[in-house]
């Protein structure tokens, strides 16, 4: 939070853009990386909650699976939240952070 | 044959980032310097390196006839008046477009690193074959781009490609650069354009109203030695490329005026 922030905040200006174009081209960097269009992902997403589900209870409408670059490696990151495991204990809702596959992107 | 010519090959993705400038600059840049430097025109749809050296009316031969064995290579070499060290090898018809194979680039190429020891090749805008034809010539790459979105995004696809057919090392030169906007925050930052493509930055280059007055004349602004910014900008990066240890401009002290301290003070991070 800048000076600058807080001005923008009071006087309810726009924020400045470059924030906005630095968010925008990460977006959109990561999925051209990757040539994954948002429907194959959202497949993606589902059968890996399903296989997931298989093993731990999960919470279906929390899980999200999504794609985070950092210096030209793309990662598939699946944040999973589990309710319990299959023997019946209550497990915390805490969520578990997973890579489950590190690829370099190289076309 | 001089095996260690540097073969870099100049490109963006995106049209009209300054690939073309950037070749002019540098490769009068490098003359200057001494290195015997070649500028291969690989833009045979929209030639425009002949008009940016101030060498479109000396033109008789081209990279076509070098091809087609019609002269020889010493024939269709455009020697610079002022810079004898630098010659240009102009583009051919744009018909070439249809029979140019990669083979045909690396040939004209190799006839050229016989003789320089910098080969600098203008790339076509665009990842198509006028692209594929001038990548498998290179060795090294400069990817060229602007502090704008749509800049960056083509630049990364570049990056991916030339990743991808083996070209190392490729450096980034960050073109038109506004420190003002910079500072009030309404343009990527030097930083953000670094962190976000991962490449080495080989030079950033400021935005300067003289670059227009010099296209204009058809003297690129390294000519002369003027000082202004872009100027000093082109002559860094050659010096860059040659091994010496030039540290990179800060544009946040670029005209550092009242206004601008007060941006700064503006952007001081409190929490």
């Amino acid at each position: 939070m800048t000076l600058r922030d807080i001005l923008n905040k009071l006087l309810r200006r726009q924020e400045a853009s470059a924030n906005t174009a630095r968010e925008r081209l990460q977006l959109v960097l990561a999925h051209d990386r990757t040539d994954l269009s948002p429907d194959l992902l959202d497949q993606m997403r589902r059968e890996i909650l399903e296989v997931v589900a298989k093993y731990v209870e999960i919470d279906i409408e929390e899980g999200a699976v999504s794609l985070e670059t950092e210096d030209r490696m793309t990662a598939l990151v699946a944040n999973l939240p589990i309710r319990r495991d299959t023997s019946g204990a209550i497990k915390t809702k805490k969520p578990i952070e997973q890579p489950i596959e590190e690829q370099e992107i190289s076309s | 044959m001089a095996t260690n010519t540097r073969i870099i090959l100049i490109c963006s993705g995106k049209g009209g980032v300054g690939k073309t400038t950037l070749t002019a600059n540098l490769g009068i840049a490098l003359a200057k310097q001494g290195v015997s430097t070649a500028v291969l025109d690989a833009d045979f749809g929209l030639r425009n390196l002949d008009l940016l050296l101030g060498l479109e009316n000396r033109i008789i031969y081209t990279a076509q006839e070098v091809l087609e064995e019609s002269c020889r290579l010493e024939q269709a070499l455009v020697k610079h008046k002022q810079e004898p060290n630098l010659a240009l090898l102009p583009a051919g018809n744009p018909r070439m477009l249809d029979w140019l194979k990669p083979e045909d680039m690396q040939r004209i190429v190799s006839l050229l690193s016989e003789q320089f020891d910098y080969v600098l090749i203008d790339c076509p805008a665009g990842v198509e074959d006028g692209f594929k034809n001038a990548v498998s010539a290179s060795k090294e790459a400069i990817v060229v781009t602007n502090p704008e979105i749509s800049a960056v995004r083509d630049a990364d696809r570049v990056i991916g490609l030339l990743n991808a057919n083996g070209i190392k090392p490729t450096q980034l030169v960050l073109n038109r650069v506004r420190p003002k906007m910079i500072a009030s925050q309404e343009m990527l930052s030097v930083e953000d354009v670094t962190d976000i493509l991962a490449l080495p930055l080989l030079g950033l280059v400021l935005e300067d109203e003289q670059v227009i007055v010099s296209t204009n004349r058809g003297e690129p602004l390294t000519l002369s030695g003027g000082t202004s910014p872009a100027a000093r900008c082109y002559t860094n990066i050659a010096r860059r490329l040659q091994g010496e240890d030039i540290p990179m401009i800060d544009p946040s002290k670029e005209g550092p005026g009242i206004r601008d301290k007060f941006k700064r003070l503006m952007q001081t991070k409190i929490f």
